[in-house]
């Protein structure tokens, strides 16, 4: 691995920026309650508008960007941010896929506006809403709607002592079956993506008894097409099929065209 | 062989609760039998089965009688009591420049697993060859207590029969029960496979099965057998797939393999596992788990410059080709005892019994 890891002399410097998204996946640093003082303790919180009015500039050793682009204002922005940090780690759907905004992707931009604005002219947006790695390089990527808690701390903590974050590529099913849970779309007829769908979650839905919804995203190597054959025959008709594939992440590259099909 | 009435069942668990054992069993949860802790009888799935399976398709359904174990296998088979999903394996504390390494403390509580299907003592058979120098499975393992339960009635995707490990439990219980409630009379016919399991028989209110005892389990695991309507054909298969490894027809499976892994999480012998590291933010402590894993999966064959695996036709053929071939070789024992689950839990309902009879014939 490259010199990836945050082993600066003093305390790396960290810094959240926001693009197009609900803040839902910062707050979930917020909401780290019990670890919250050791990640405080961990790394200097340069800038984070969320959480502290100290807005200090960069570089910074640690970048943690939420949120898609969709203007070009922002376009220009990310490319700022990228040079000003070490590591970046994009973090939830909006920022890994385009998010549920990237809908927009299927349509047409320009109509919304003169449907929704009075003074259409004044909205100054793009025609898509797309991932911070299609602007950027980006080295790390926390999947989600909204990001797992324990796979943020899990990233901080090994990006911090120099190791690989421990983000697993394979499906939501592993999960399950390690839980324990009841399968259900085998045990009771119940649509769900998590056969494509990238683990991380800790299969919260199918835990519930719901199908997942593929808000982490497609998997490593996802077969969209035998899993739509098999919710085909599962009574899932096409148009359903796609309101399923096309959600959270359908600005990602499988949902969107397993959606499509 | 004794005979035990239904009360005795209540018994038996009182012995065994009486003896420390924690009782694993099966019982009705989220529409599946599933194996958890149990306080008594009472809470077997009374009255339900699993029997409607196939290919991505489990079903429970009342049976109409109040069989304690009319069920056949649940998705889950015992190893998760054996070999858990996650375990950690050592814990380290930095101490100045150095630090200090702990093995994590082996936790081995007295179990009793209630029910165990032939197939299901097969497998552990199988686990305790792959797992012989595991401390933590070998610890739990010489804690466990089986109370094994004979097959009367096959599921949807059964086919111990052809891999030669049921219905009928033959040896690695303690006990053995033949639950029999058909004709009136609900009981249990009951064979001790240990020492341990004769003296607890003895402290039971058992008689001497009958004539008619024996008969009606005969009846009922030539029942089981007849229901079977999957088997693979065992004679030559080991040199097919060999011979076929290059065969178009992998691709075909692997257009049809989602690559989700639930074969393998659900399948009673496979022993994958994961190694991480997990670390505190503050770096002052360190612990090494080991979880689940699949051969499915891209980085379980992740070497240095690359996965060697890198396609999804290639990760079935592993992972059938090991099953039904390469584990005979490397643990002396087939991979496969006939459960069916791998079937059961394919969302997209691939069966090993038909690759193994395509791929025979390729």
């Amino acid at each position: 691995m490259s010199k990836k890891h945050l082993d600066a002399p003093r305390k790396p410097r960290l810094a959240v920026f926001k693009f197009a998204s609900c803040d839902g996946c910062q707050l979930s640093l917020l909401d780290c309650e019990d670890e919250l003082l050791a990640v405080a303790d961990a790394v200097d919180i340069a800038y984070f508008p969320e959480a502290t009015s100290t807005m200090q500039p960069g570089p910074y050793e640690l970048v943690l960007v939420e949120g898609s682009i969709t203007t070009p204002h922002d376009r220009q922005r990310i490319q700022q941010i990228r040079r000003q940090a070490r590591v970046l780690v994009t973090i939830g759907a909006c920022a890994t896929s385009g998010g549920i905004q990237a809908l927009r992707n299927f349509r047409d931009v320009a109509e919304f506006a003169r449907i929704v604005y009075a003074r259409p002219e004044y909205i100054d947006t793009l025609a898509t809403s797309t991932a911070i790695a299609a602007h950027v390089r980006v080295d790390y990527e926390l999947r989600g709607c909204p990001i797992d808690k324990q796979q943020l701390l899990g990233t901080l903590a090994a990006l911090l002592h120099g190791r690989r974050p421990p983000l697993p590529r394979y499906s939501v099913c592993e999960e399950c079956k390690r839980l324990g849970h009841v399968c259900v779309m085998v045990a009771h007829g119940t649509p769900c993506l998590g056969p494509v769908t990238q683990a991380g979650c800790g299969a919260l839905c199918p835990g519930c008894s719901r199908g997942c919804y593929g808000c982490f995203g497609p998997k490593e190597e996802p077969n969209t097409a035998a899993l739509s054959a098999q919710l085909a025959t599962l009574g899932v008709d096409a148009a359903a099929r796609t309101r399923l594939y096309h959600t959270f992440n359908a600005g990602a590259d499988a949902f969107r065209k397993a959606g499509e099909a | 062989m004794k005979r035990l009435h239904l009360e005795g069942l209540d018994a038996l668990f009182g012995a065994l609760r009486g003896a420390g054992y924690t009782l694993i069993g099966p019982r009705l949860r989220d529409r599946a039998i599933v194996l958890d802790e149990l306080e008594s009888a009472a809470e077997l799935p009374i009255g339900w089965t699993d029997r409607e399976q196939d290919g991505g398709h489990y079903r429970v359904a009342a049976r109409g009688d109040d069989a304690r174990f009319g069920y056949v296998t649940g998705p889950q088979g015992w190893k998760r009591w054996l070999f858990p999903p996650q375990e950690v394996l050592l814990r380290a504390r930095r101490l100045g420049q150095g630090m200090r390494i702990e093995a994590a403390t082996v936790e081995a509580p007295r179990r009793a697993f209630i029910g165990v299907r032939a197939c299901d003592l097969a497998a552990i058979a199988v686990q305790d060859r792959v797992f012989v120098h595991d401390p933590g499975y070998q610890a739990r393992r010489a804690a466990c207590f089986i109370v094994a339960v004979n097959c009367t009635e096959a599921g949807g995707t059964c086919f111990c029969v052809s891999q030669g490990s049921g219905p009928r439990a033959g040896a690695g219980f303690d006990l053995a029960l033949t639950e029999l409630c058909g004709d009136g009379q609900h009981r249990f016919l009951v064979e001790a496979g240990s020492q341990v399991g004769a003296t607890l028989l003895d402290t039971l209110d058992a008689v001497e099965a009958t004539a008619a005892d024996h008969e009606a389990l005969e009846a009922g695991l030539a029942r089981a057998r007849g229901q079977m309507g999957r088997r693979i054909e065992h004679e030559g298969l080991a040199a097919a797939l060999r011979e076929h490894l290059d065969h178009p027809y992998w691709q075909k499976v692997g257009e049809r393999c989602l690559g989700c892994a639930n074969c393998t999480l659900v399948c009673p012998t496979c022993f994958c596992a994961e190694v991480e590291d997990r670390m505190s933010l503050d770096g002052s402590e360190a612990e090494r788990v080991r979880h689940w894993d699949s051969c499915f999966n891209l980085e379980h064959s992740y070497v240095v410059g690359g996965t060697v695996r890198t396609s999804t036709a290639a990760r079935y053929r592993q992972w059938l080709t090991h099953k039904l071939a390469h584990w005979e070789t490397q643990f002396g024992v087939s991979g496969c005892t006939g459960c069916g689950r791998c079937i059961t839990a394919c969302p997209v309902g691939i069966d090993i019994t038909a690759e193994a009879a395509a791929l025979r014939q390729a």
